[in-house]
This record gives structure tokens, sequence and C-alpha cells, in this order.
């Protein structure tokens, strides 16, 4: 397999193990929302995620050519080999916490996206056109619900503070370059995303500040998404996702 | 007769439909509300046993196909409920009488999910029950009701051929996967036949209903079709009929078949099955768990209005 190949298949398992875990996350809402339409709203977008983790590994499993097919990278890979960036796989947490985490991540994906769609690799661009809809919905969902949720009742706007001091030093890792996305990168597949950490502070800022939310400083970060050095989190969250299929090898469902 | 009870009797006689705004009988509207906030209360309720394998399904198609299913099944509670506020009540009212015992919803949620097979079973046995009883209220009398069956028929019918999908592909499977199926038809077949509700003899509501046209046909009629609709589906399937004295009768032209324990259901209907209160508490814990969630909402709101109303003056 050429360098290339090799690092555009660990790119593709990255990008679908952000989308599972993520997909994975917001479907535990599923009944404890805090209303129905909300209950609906959120297996939307858990679906939309789950949705691109297939695109993904399809695309992983193509090109790794081995027998393997999107299942094997969703329910055979142990938390060690998982490649999701760490905000992904935080617990839900309370609604607050979970719509914060949301915002962080559909501004990931409205910088990121676009920039995707220009990659020379056909599939990916492909991806990431189907994305930039689903996307844009979103983030006005998560951008909503962060202003009513910090500009609404002291309760609330408390709740929504602390989920982002609490979220903030996950964030910086997602614009973090490693040889793999730099060899990718420089041959116009994959995307710098060193470069979109400004734009995506300036949309985060804006929306913080008219939700009446602080923006914290840059006094920490934790690291590890990329490499398989996760929090405890994600092995319990792949433990519960994997115990079925892993409990009856080889079957179809 | 009043003027207006004979121009409902009219209409309820000529098969037209009954619409918000017409005069009803007192008696017809609370059976309506009783009805329709049971069928959107068990929707929503129908969303925990089944949204508890949505963290284990097995591939992810199956998860995105359940994710979806659920997905519907709340719309169903959200076109009921609305239906059912269009005879003055609101949603709020609605979930407190849930909450506190006083509203029903279908006893079936009260089964557990135990293994992932029982996911394929609901979308079967109980979605198919379902529609057996939904395809004859498309015919209901009150206008919102029936063009929300008609419209909720359409899902379920699709969910029912997922559901009976996942149960072929298990028990086409290994023999973990079949027993597993197995397991779960003989779970559910019961309970499945009991959501069509007691022998009409012994049936509180059916009498009236079924004058009004609110109903069209009787439990134990809707029942049969069930019974006689589920044979062949078993045996494809290559599964054991759970019911040992199922027997084709010629002269009736239906099959024969146990009698149901009644004394199951109308405990779980009391409130004692596995889940009844596991059920309503997780309703109870999302909904108050909510409360500070929905305040900031109205806050939010209310701040804008004043904002506006100050750049207005």
């Amino acid at each position: 397999m050429s360098d290339i190949k090799a690092a555009t298949l660990e790119y593709a398992t990255r990008l679908g193990d952000d989308s599972v875990v993520l997909g994975h996350r917001i479907s535990e809402w599923v009944s404890y929302g805090p209303f129905l339409e909300e209950d609906i709203a959120y297996g939307n977008v858990s679906l939309d995620y789950i949705g691109r983790a297939r695109m993904f590994y399809t695309y992983a499993a193509e090109l790794a050519a081995d027998g393997r097919d999107e299942d094997d990278f969703a329910f055979m890979r142990n938390d060690r080999e998982y490649r999701n960036l760490l905000l992904m796989e935080m617990p839900k947490g309370d609604f607050a916490y979970s719509q914060v985490r949301q915002l962080f991540a559909d501004v990931y994906y409205t910088v990121l996206l676009p920039e995707l769609l220009q990659s020379k690799d056909e599939t990916l661009s492909a991806i990431a056109a189907k994305a930039i809809k689903e996307t844009k919905y979103h983030l006005r969902r998560s951008r909503d619900w962060v202003l009513r949720l910090g500009d609404g009742t002291e309760e609330s706007h408390k709740r929504t503070q602390k989920a982002v001091d609490q979220l903030w030093g996950y964030t910086h890792e997602m614009f973090d370059m490693d040889e793999t996305e730099q060899l990718l990168a420089d041959e116009g597949i994959g995307v710098d995303v060193s470069k979109l950490r400004d734009a995506w502070l300036k949309m985060v800022t804006d929306i913080l500040t008219e939700a009446t939310i602080t923006v914290p400083e840059d006094s920490w970060a934790v690291r590890g998404g990329r490499t398989g050095y996760h929090t405890e989190n994600l092995g319990h969250m792949l433990t519960e996702m994997q115990i079925v299929h892993r409990s009856n090898p080889g079957c179809k469902w | 007769m009043t003027p207006q009870e004979e121009q409902f009797w009219a209409k309820i006689e000529a098969e037209e439909k009954i619409e918000p705004k017409d005069w009803m009988p007192d008696d017809y509207r609370k059976n309506l509300i009783r009805q329709i906030s049971q069928h959107a209360h068990s929707e929503v309720i129908g969303m925990q046993p089944e949204g508890n394998w949505i963290t284990r399904a097995p591939s992810l198609r199956r998860k995105a196909v359940l994710l979806s299913k659920v997905q519907d099944e709340a719309g169903h509670g959200l076109y009921l409920y609305s239906a059912c506020e269009t005879l003055g009540i609101s949603r709020s009212e609605m979930i407190e009488q849930l909450q506190t015992g006083k509203a029903k919803y279908s006893s079936i949620f009260n089964y557990p999910t135990l293994t992932w097979a029982d996911v394929g079973a609901i979308g079967w046995l109980v979605d198919g029950a379902a529609i057996v009883n939904q395809v004859s209220l498309q015919r209901t009398s009150y206008g919102p009701y029936s063009r929300g069956m008609i419209r909720i028929c359409k899902e379920e019918s699709f969910h029912q051929r997922q559901g009976y999908e996942a149960i072929l592909a298990l028990a086409k499977g290994s023999p973990d996967q079949k027993a597993m199926a197995q397991d779960a038809l003989d779970r559910f077949y019961w309970p499945a036949l009991m959501m069509f509700g007691p022998h009409d003899s012994e049936s509180a509501h059916s009498q009236k209903s079924m004058q009004w046209k609110i109903k069209r046909e009787t439990n134990d009629d809707l029942r049969q079709k069930f019974v006689d609709q589920t044979v062949k589906q078993i045996e494809v399937l290559g599964l054991e009929h759970p019911d040992k004295a199922i027997k084709w009768n010629e002269e009736r032209g239906h099959y024969d078949s146990s009698d149901l324990n009644w004394d199951e259901f109308w405990s779980v209907i009391n409130g004692n099955g596995h889940c009844n209160r596991q059920r309503i508490e997780h309703h109870v814990a999302a909904h108050d768990e909510g409360e500070w969630v929905r305040d900031a909402i109205s806050a939010y709101n209310e701040k804008k209005r004043a904002k506006k109303a100050q750049n207005a003056a």
C-alpha cells in the first residue's frame, strides 16, 4: 500500500471514529430529552452522524481491502485503537453540557467540511458535500440552544458556563496536525486543521458572547485522541456499544 | 334528541367525520380524549423498551434503523397529542395524567426488552398488532384522529417489515441467534395478543365506542385477525409456534387458539408488570430534569419580548 493510501485509510478511520462516537453519545438522549420535540431532534442528529460514520468506514474498508466491512471498524476495534477526538467521547452530562459540546463540534465541522469538500479525493469530497447540509441544520440548533440556555435563567446560565469551562480544554487537539494529516494536507487530500482555529474561535466567541457566556482563557489542554490515548469514558462506551456484536462472533445481523 | 344531537348522529350514520369545531356529546369527547391520549402515551412510553437497545445495536445499519424507528414513534406521539389537543386538553395536562397513573398506555411496554431479538419482536409482533387495530381506526369517526391514523399506519407497516426482517436475519443465523429469536417470540407473542384488550364481554368502553364509531371492530375480531396472519409468518421463520393448541378451524375459517392468561393481563394493567414503575419513573425523571431547560426557554423568550417592546417604544 502506498504511503498516501495508508494515510487516507487512517484519515477516513479517524473521521469515522469521530462520527460514530459523537453519534453514539447523542443517541443516549433519546427518551431522556426535556420534551418530545427534543427527543426527535436528538434522534435526527444522531442518525446523521451514524450515517457519516458508515460512509467513512465503508471507504476505509475499501482502501484496506482486507475483507473488513464498516462494522468491523466500529465494533471490532478496542478503545486503544480508536482515533476519535476526546471531545466526542465525553459523557452526555446534562443538557447544557451536551449542547455546548455540540456547538463546539458543529462549528468545527462548519469550518472543516468546506475544506474537505475541496479534497482531491472524490469519496472524501462527496461525504463532505452531504455532511455540509446536515451541519448547517445542526449548528442552527446548537447555536439556538446555547443562546437560550446562556441567556435564560440564572441556573441555565450557570450550567452553560460550567460546561464551556469544562469542555474548553478538549477543543485544542481538534486543530493539531501530525505526520499523517500533514502528508494528506500537502497532497490536497486532507484538511490542514491547524489553519482553522482562528475561524472556529471567532464563531464560537461570537455565539458565546451573545449568549452572555465568558470565553475561557486557554489555560489548559488535554490531548491524545488521535493517538489512542483516551479518557476513561471511551472504554465504557465501547463496551456497551460492542457487546452484542462481539458476543456473537462472525454473525450477520 | 336536541337538533345538535340529531345532527351529530346523522353524521355518524352517514360515515361523515366529526371535526373539532362540531358539536359533540360530552361522553364522546371524553371517550376520545381517553383513547387518543392513551395512544399518544403508548407511543411515548414505547420509546423506552426500544431505546433500551439503541446503544447496543449489533451493526451500524441496525442502529440507524432503530434510531429512525424510535424517532418515528416520538413523532406519532406528537401528532396524537396534537389531535387530542383539538378536543380541549393541553399536552401538559395529558402528561400529568400519564405520570399520575390517571391515563394509561399500552401494557405491552411494561414487558422488558431483554435481548436484541426483542427489538425485532416488537417491530414484528407489537407494531403488527398495533397496525391491525390502527387500520380499522383509519375509519374512526373523529376527523383528526382518523387522519393521524392514516399517516401513522404507513410508518407502522414499514416498522413491522423492518422488525420481521430483523427477526428473519436471526432465525436464519447461528444457532444462538435462532434461539434468541425463539425466546423473543415466546415472550412477546402472548402480550401482543393481549394488546387488543379484554374479551368484548369484559371491555368497559367497547360498546359505546362502537356506537359512536370511534372503534370500528371488536377486540376479539381484531385479535383473531392477528392470530390468523401470524401463523404463516412464524412458519416462514422456521420457529415454533408458542401456542401448542393453534389449529385451523375449517368451519370458522379461522385458527382456534388457547385462551390468554387474563390474570396476568389484569395484573400488568393494574400496575404490577415487570416495568410499570420503571417506565413511569423514567418519564418523570426525564421530565423533571428537563424543567430547568423549559424554564430557560421561557425566560429567554421573555427577555427577547421585553427588548423588542423597549425598542418599539
